[in-house]
């Protein structure tokens, strides 16, 4: 059995190429994900690991989530000069480094931002006492002393040009520095392997710009020789604050933490990315399906043969499970080499765009080997045990006659029946959804899955209708579009396994444009509609502003108002809520809000407004009265003097900035409204940017920028989805060939037939393009239909939390879909058709 | 309109192949399939083509009716020398001048027996000329069968739609390659009796290969290949002259 099954998979080599193809892609994909998220993250562990080799025991702030990162308002109390001078002093204890860090935009020489936001970070230069900081080794020059000097990172210097002795823009948080490079380091700091940059500041001017005087955000002890991590940690928890405002962890621990989180993330990705390869392989599926089937229909005579000489069905079957098995072997172990070429290439693709992935080598892991072998070999099997069960069916008598009945249509009776109960109860599951609310999230899920399995198992009955209604179209082609017509009605099931391989890949793509479409637009609607003011003012990262910034725009000519939203964590009954201060004279004029009580103009003193989620968590009104705890401990009571809708922008309690400001350890804003008097121009932007000193780190936005952002973020969103399900795309492209093929081959002596009455080559062509682009227009029709369906179902849901959530339907979109499913049909049938229009009439004509 | 006057046209030639040759291969390899064949095909004549397996006789047909090309003569149909012209002509020539009546039928299964009928004009994107039609089916006797499908014919059926088909667009010749070949003795003779009354009543020229003395005996003429060669002619035939003829060539086959 064994040897005429490998017989057979070398007869067919050009048959099975395209299954071959279809798992290898799907393999390649599924090898390639695991060599990627292996290798990014095993580079990142080892990077993160060398980072804390100067950590034995780390102190950290307590209950200060938002406080270590950049200093913003409410930070949990900082670590003091003193217990950095008492840690350095504890039995075991060798060095104590005090750490403040946090955001710096750093300009490149065009005066654009460098990197993005987040990982261009700056900390202090902490000279031991040999006066130098040993986890920043100074290549060239001197380390920074005083306000104006900085060091930078050796990879960044280089990266942007810089030198000792450049004189380089950067901001904390809005006004403009221009310190000067006195040394360029090299660090093992994990944040730079992975392709940030960082600055380094003398301790003072880092505490001055992150902290406050004398504070630091992280204290770092050094064990000395013989002791061990524990030891010294018992040490340190000796001298820690007795109220429990700091805690120590060991660099060991720190270090596996982060190895954690790494994993969690890359485990995440790694998810993600398995999805869309489940998507693929799944399609590839349709096309092994058709493969096998074809060749065993091929195979009617010899296979009836063997068993009236003799073989079991069971043995039939499984000389065709083997079959399958070879093609599955062959496609996996090329598909994992692929799968390991794209693991390497999507490392130097992602290093090309921004170097954030650190140096380390390529992992293949035995489980990489594993998973992708079995994957790709009990795919394919499985695609091929009911085409190997019909064969088992062939009866003896089949190798005497010439004509091996078709596939009754009974089954298809059967089929239909099925596909229509399926369908119903998909269709039926997901209207009942969309009027749940937040419990639809499971009967939508579970009837997009019904109703897509049952509109699958419909195809071939919907085939004929939908094609049929193509025939208009395909009349003005003339008896090529006539016969492809027919061609492609004739084997329905076939013809519909085809399509839905598109059918699945377009169904995900309409259905996530319908629904990135019509939450960007309500997004979009919610932060702007509310928006009187021309101008928000932020920096590039959403990091804090200096009340510096407010204070330069409230100054200048042409502005009429600005307005701060400044944050504050507070305490209101005991949970954690963040206030929000801004300018109560003006704010009117800045943002309108619906409110459902009250308006801004109560907004003053004690009074607060607050959006209505909040309102209805607390239980308050228009008047209702309630404690809060400020964040320097301080407890004060508000009034609430208006319920507004929250948004995007604006949400939770906000109150004038006066009322806040004495409790704020550190004054800084998120944003800063500015309403100028000629309205959002060209010229009023320059002026707003001119006066900020041209800072590349604060982003200046009207309305349509703030549109474009939220625009650009649901189109890379989009974009990045759109390449993931290319692959399922390219994989039925395979399969539309592959049955296009198969009816070429099928057809031969039909063909010769029409070339010998005189269809010329031209005919016969487009005969086969007709066929192919029906087929592929076909799913798409279906997919761009089920599409949109999942997308207003989705919407239903999602449109209970977002009020503004209204339907956009894609057209240009759709129609660029459908236009793709032509594509596809016109290149799938390239070759077939070419082969077609080349057969040799006479020998075709003579084929049985 | 649709019966043509036969006598005064009868010398005239539909079809003529003149030192014909046709050669496969190279060297050693090298395999003569028709060797310097001269025939005419005469207009209003039913011609036979007669020889045993691998004498050359398909491929004659095969050079004649421009479905294969050849190495050397040169092959008319009416006026048109076939050796000049490229597949787009040679096509849109079978399609306009020719009919084939092909062994195995050669229906396309999704057509009505109708369509089927129809489709080489529908290729030509012609319009079928309707009285003919009406005629052509009258004589295969199809008319209560116009809208089944082949797979609802039997092969004597399929047969007579094919040889509808060929004569529908009245091409100036027709090509039957072992017409009968796949067909039991009744339904073969009700075929070749059609083709037979094509020729004599409507005036359409007919030549067919077979293997068969007694197909070959309802032509007016058979022709005789041996060996790629053309040896031999006999008018008039009945299955019995032609089976002498053909014990000859087994007779000196067997000598030579």
């Amino acid at each position: 059995m064994f040897r005429t099954a490998l017989r057979n998979v070398l007869a067919h080599k050009a048959r099975l190429l395209m299954t071959v193809l279809a798992v290898l892609l799907g393999v390649a994909f599924v090898s390639g994900t695991l060599v990627f998220t292996n290798t990014v993250s095993d580079a990142f562990q080892k990077s993160s690991a060398q980072g804390f080799d100067h950590v034995d025991v780390a102190i950290k702030p307590e209950q200060g989530d938002a406080g270590a990162q950049g200093g913003r308002p409410g930070a949990a109390p900082a670590l003091t000069q003193e217990l950095l001078d008492r840690s350095a002093k504890v039995d075991g204890a060798a060095s104590a480094t005090g750490t403040v860090s946090g955001f710096a935009a750093l300009a490149g020489k065009d005066g654009e931002l460098l990197g993005d936001g987040w990982s261009t970070r700056g900390a202090n230069y902490f000279p031991g006492p040999d006066g130098k900081d040993d986890r920043y080794p100074m290549r060239d020059g001197r380390a920074p002393s005083g306000k104006g000097e900085i060091a930078l990172d050796a990879k960044t210097a280089e990266r942007a040009g810089f030198e000792v002795g450049d004189t380089v823009r950067m901001s904390i948080d809005g006004p403009v520095l221009t310190p000067k490079v006195t040394g360029i380091f090299t660090t093992d700091d994990g944040n730079v392997a992975a392709g940030g940059s960082l600055a380094l500041f003398d301790t003072k001017t880092a505490q001055g710009l992150y902290a406050k005087p004398g504070e630091f955000s992280e204290i770092d002890v050094r064990a000395a020789a013989g002791t061990s991590q524990a030891a010294l940690m018992s040490e340190i928890e000796k001298v820690l604050p007795k109220n429990g405002t700091a805690a120590a962890t060991t660099g060991k621990e720190l270090a596996d933490e982060q190895a954690e989180a790494i994993s969690t993330s890359m485990s995440g990705m790694r998810t993600g990315l398995l999805v869309f390869a489940g998507i693929s392989l799944f399609v590839g599926i349709f096309i092994i399906a058709n493969t096998f089937t074809m060749l065993v229909a091929q195979r009617t005579k010899e296979l009836a043969l063997m068993r009236a000489v003799g073989a079991s069905r069971r043995q039939v079957t499984r000389s065709v499970l083997i079959e399958a098995f070879l093609v599955g072997t062959v496609a996996a172990v090329t598909g994992l080499a692929a799968g390991i070429g794209i693991g390497a290439g999507l490392r130097s693709l992602m290093g090309s765009f921004g170097g954030s992935v650190p140096d380390g080598p390529l992992v293949v892991s035995p489980a990489t080997v594993i998973t992708s072998l079995l994957v790709g070999v009990v795919v394919t099997m499985l695609a091929a045990w009911l085409p190997g069960r019909r064969a088992a069916k062939i009866p003896p008598v089949a190798a005497m006659n010439s004509v091996h009945a078709a596939a009754s249509t009974k089954s298809l009776v059967v089929r239909n029946t099925i596909g229509a109960l399926l369908s119903g109860a998909g269709v039926a599951a997901v209207l009942a959804g969309t009027t749940m609310g937040d419990d639809g999230k499971l009967p939508m899920g579970l009837g997009a899955a019904l109703l897509l399995v049952g509109v699958f198992v419909l195809t071939p009955l919907l085939s004929r209708p939908v094609i049929a209604a193509a025939a208009p179209l395909l009349k003005v082609f003339g008896i090529s579009g006539k016969l492809a017509r027919q061609n492609a009605v004739r084997n329905p099931r076939r013809t519909a396994a085809t399509a839905s391989a598109l059918m699945i890949g377009l169904t995900l793509i309409t259905g996530m444009t319908v629904i990135a479409g019509s939450v960007q637009k309500s997004i979009d609607k919610m932060a702007t509609d509310s928006l009187r003011a021309d101008y928000v003012v932020s920096m590039a990262n959403f990091g804090p502003l200096s009340p510096d910034v407010e204070q330069k725009l409230k100054d200048l000519d042409g502005v009429t108002a600005t307005s701060p939203l400044r944050n504050s964590p507070s305490l209101v009954d005991g949970e954690r809520e963040y206030l929000t201060g801004v300018d109560a004279k003006t704010i009117g004029q800045l943002a309108e809000l619906d409110f459902r009580q009250g308006s801004w103009d109560a907004l003053g003193g004690a009074k607060a407004v607050v959006d209505s989620d909040t309102a209805k968590r607390f239980g308050w009104k228009d008047g209702s009265r309630f404690p809060v705890t400020y964040e320097d401990g301080k407890k004060g009571t508000l009034q609430v003097a208006g319920v507004y809708q929250g948004n995007e922008m604006m949400r939770g309690i906000m109150l004038d900035k006066d009322r806040l400001a004495p409790h704020q350890s550190r004054i800084t804003d998120m944003q800063v409204m500015v309403k100028t008097s000629d309205g959002a121009t060209p010229a009023a932007k320059e002026s707003i940017r001119e006066a900020l000193g041209d800072n590349p780190a604060v982003a200046v936005d009207d309305k349509k920028d703030i549109s474009d952002g939220i625009a650009q973020m649901f189109t890379l969103m989009l974009n990045m989805l759109y390449g993931l399900l290319a692959m399922a795309v390219i994989v039925a492209v395979l399969g539309v060939i592959n049955t296009l093929a198969m009816s070429v081959f099928e057809r031969s002596q039909e063909i010769g037939m029409l070339r010998a009455i005189g269809l010329d080559r031209k005919g016969i062509k487009r005969m086969v393009r007709m066929e192919s682009l029906v087929i592929s227009l076909f799913g798409g029709v279906l997919g761009i239909g089920l599409g949109v369906f999942f997308g207003w179902a989705a919407g239903e849901l999602i449109g209970s939390s977002i009020a503004t959530y209204e339907l956009v339907l894609p057209w240009g979109r759709m129609g660029l879909f459908l236009a793709l499913a032509a594509l596809v049909g016109i290149l799938a049938a390239l070759w077939p058709a070419r082969r077609a229009a080349r057969l040799n009439m006479l020998s075709a004509i003579k084929a049985e | 309109m649709t019966t043509t006057p036969v006598a005064h046209q009868a010398t005239a030639v539909a079809a003529r192949a003149t030192e014909l040759s046709k050669v496969y291969g190279q060297g050693e390899t090298q395999v003569v399939a028709l060797d310097r064949v001269t025939v005419d095909f005469r207009q209003a004549e039913f011609t036979a083509i007669m020889g045993p397996s691998g004498s050359g006789k398909s491929t004659l047909m095969h050079c004649v009716a421009g479905l294969d090309s050849f190495s050397s003569g040169s092959v008319r149909i009416g006026d048109t020398e076939l050796g000049s012209l490229k597949d787009k002509q040679l096509t849109k020539l079978r399609r306009d001048k020719i009919g084939f009546i092909f062994q195995a039928f050669n229906l396309l299964p999704t057509l009505t027996a109708a369509e089927n009928i129809t489709l080489p004009m529908d290729i030509a994107g012609r319009k079928p000329d309707k009285a003919w039609l009406e005629q052509v089916i009258q004589m295969v006797g199809l008319s209560g069968r116009l809208s089944h499908r082949p797979s609802q014919l039997s092969g004597g059926q399929q047969q007579r739609v094919a040889v509808a088909r060929a004569l529908a667009s009245q091409p100036e010749i027709i090509f039957g390659d072992e017409p009968t070949g796949n067909l039991d003795s009744r339904s073969g003779a009700e075929v070749l009796g059609f083709l037979r009354n094509s020729v004599r009543e409507l005036g359409q020229t007919v030549v067919m290969v077979t293997h068969d003395p007694v197909a070959a005996a309802y032509a007016d003429r058979v022709v005789f290949l041996a060996d790629g060669r053309l040896t031999d002619e006999l008018h008039a035939p009945t299955s019995d002259s032609v089976l002498d003829r053909m014990r000859q060539f087994d007779a000196k086959g067997r000598t030579s």
